[in-house]
């Protein structure tokens, strides 16, 4: 703040100090612990004592574990299936809600509430509605609905689907809304003239213009789907057996549950691998803007 | 080129007889499609928010021998009178300091940094700066929460509300930078140019022109990260570990854990944390909504 550079004409250089104090932050927590990861990779380190380097131990244990593999395909799973349940509903919803009708604005109200919910409190919501003794479906008392829901390997993995579906589809509806209303309405009034039926219009007029859009979704999306982590964790905590655990999550299995910090590591470190690569395979496709491939977590 | 197509379709639609039905070809009344998933994923949404909602106010006794879906014969308060005796005031003040002790600043340095990029866009030091900060997008929190970690136990910050709030700085920085720096960078030159005539210093520009010209987006920002920092659930369940330094969604977690078998109580804690951000959609929905898909839509 001393600094007091009034002699801005032509050289903005001085300027720089300004961005001291977010670069420092950034470094220091995200920066630095990125390449700490990597390095920390190379070590053994159990979370409390020493660290110390042992070269490649940690990734020869992890890439002969089979539970690397498997974690892989679990991951690949929830991504594949929650962008193909997500993006058609996403779609049509933000078609829907791009119409200006007033009862649209009124459900569009109820729609997002979904977005303000965290997801250890969706997760807890559903693990409540779902149970098999308590829940929804056994107090209704229909047998098809009062399932072991989180039980049974291949039940569980389709709620997660669900849950994350319910949980961002509002978040993606919002995007394609947006993307919909930028489309402009005399193209619609020039196919209609040309007599395009409203299933013709959608697919050659809506599809075509929505390209960006649902290239920046699906990036979301998919580059998103690598870290649920805080909503599987609450909800199934990777069960049953390992049926959904993800690779965040097993990461943190073997970081923080198995004090194995080092593999842990390794697993961060192709999280991060893999979704850089996604991020580029899918500017690749098009993608007009590869920051806005990620936002945390969240 | 756009608006003369515009006007030719435009004649063109008046030349001839307009078809019956041609209301909102954007989502219109006959795209029946988008009108089933409408109502489909209002059912989705509102069944369980309707149960979670009812059955808080249901003792625990009667809510076995009850149908679910029926609203409660005796209302009660008792679930929400255990929820507040189980410290939850503690934990919502926690989320509260974290929240705004990490917003505030995050966003205070993210606007400065921006404003040092726009209005230096000629420095190659700051260029190298932005791309950092863009590159940052793409960094997950999960696979840097280990060296995170580290990094916090050595400073001594382990177990304290500080500890959550440091990185939870840095990871706010990249989307907030970009945000801001596109909106400012939309302020007219004459204006900056007028200030630097009138003999303003950068700082005094930055704070008296900049930064109220570009409020909206300063609020958007400020939602989209504290949402964030609000629900965060991975920093807390790594970094603390006293049950006094949780924030409410860790709260909610062990809550759940502990109460497993008591519905309503763990209901009444879902409604009770997310309260506050359900009033904030009710008194500024539109905020709230372009604050969610900040930097994502534009």
């Amino acid at each position: 703040m001393s600094v007091t550079p009034a002699t801005t004409r032509g050289r903005h250089g001085s300027l720089a100090w300004l961005a001291v104090p977010a670069l420092v932050f950034f470094v220091g927590f995200a920066v630095i612990p990125l390449v700490g990861v990597l390095a920390l990779s190379f070590t053994s380190w159990d979370g409390i004592g020493d660290i110390s380097v042992s070269g490649f131990t940690s990734w020869h244990a992890v890439l002969t574990d089979p539970g690397l593999p498997h974690a892989l395909w679990v991951t690949f799973l929830v991504m594949a299936l929650s962008w193909a349940v997500q993006t058609p509903a996403s779609l049509l919803l933000g078609v829907f809600l791009a119409g200006r009708q007033r009862y649209r604005a009124v459900l569009a109200v109820l729609y997002f509430v979904p977005l303000l919910l965290s997801s250890a409190a969706i997760a807890i919501t559903y693990k409540a509605l779902l149970d098999p003794n308590f829940g929804l479906g056994a107090g209704l008392g229909i047998e098809l609905l009062a399932q072991d829901w989180l039980g049974e390997a291949h039940l569980a993995f389709g709620i997660v689907i669900f849950v994350v579906s319910w949980q961002f589809i509002p978040f993606h509806s919002l995007i394609y809304q947006a993307g919909v209303r930028q489309i402009p309405r005399s193209m619609y009034e020039a196919a209609e003239l040309d007599g395009a039926g409203r299933v013709r219009r959608f697919f050659s007029i809506t599809l075509p213009q929505l390209k960006y859009t649902i290239i920046t979704s699906s990036t979301l999306m998919v580059v998103g789907s690598l870290t649920f982590f805080d909503l599987i964790f609450v909800l199934t905590e990777g069960g049953p057996g390992d049926a959904t655990r993800v690779l965040a999550l097993d990461m943190y299995k073997r970081g923080f549950q198995a004090n194995l910090m080092g593999p842990a590591s390794a697993i961060a470190v192709i999280l991060v691998l893999v979704g850089l690569a996604l991020a580029l395979l899918l500017r690749r496709l098009g993608g007009r803007d590869p920051s806005s491939s990620q936002m945390e977590g969240a | 080129m756009a608006t003369t197509l515009t006007q030719q379709q435009e004649q063109a639609a008046a030349a001839r007889p307009r078809p019956t039905t041609r209301q909102g070809a954007v989502g219109g009344h006959r795209n029946w499609l988008a009108g089933v998933a409408g109502w489909l994923w209002l059912a989705v949404v509102v069944i369980p928010i309707y149960w979670i909602v009812i059955t808080s106010f249901k003792l625990q006794s009667s809510y076995y021998a009850t149908n679910p879906l029926a609203p409660p014969t005796e209302p009660t308060l008792r679930n929400y009178q255990m929820v507040i005796e189980a410290d939850f005031a503690q934990y919502f003040i926690n989320s509260l300091i974290v929240t705004l002790g990490a917003v505030i600043p995050a966003v205070l340095m993210s606007f400065m940094a921006s404003y040092a990029i726009v209005r230096s866009a000629s420095s190659r030091v700051l260029r190298i700066v932005n791309s950092l900060f863009l590159m940052g997008l793409a960094i997950p929190l999960q696979a840097t929460i280990i060296p995170i970690y580290l990094i916090i136990i050595r400073l001594h910050l382990y177990d304290s509300l500080l500890g959550m709030i440091l990185p939870s700085i840095a990871f706010a920085i990249p989307l907030s930078v970009l945000v801001l720096s596109n909106f400012i960078r939309d302020v007219p030159r004459e204006l900056f140019e007028s200030m630097r005539i009138d003999g303003a210093t950068e700082w005094a520009t930055l704070w008296r022109l900049a930064f109220p010209l570009t409020r909206p987006a300063v609020v958007t920002v400020a939602i989209y990260n504290a949402l964030t920092i609000w629900n965060g659930f991975l920093l807390p369940l790594i970094l603390t570990q006293s049950p006094d330094k949780r924030t409410l969604p860790l709260a909610l977690w062990a809550f759940q854990g502990q109460y497993s078998v008591n519905v309503p109580a763990i209901l009444a804690s879902v409604v009770l944390t997310t309260l506050p951000i359900l009033i904030l959609y009710v008194v500024g929905r539109r905020q709230l909504l372009s604050g969610l898909t900040a930097g994502f839509s534009r």
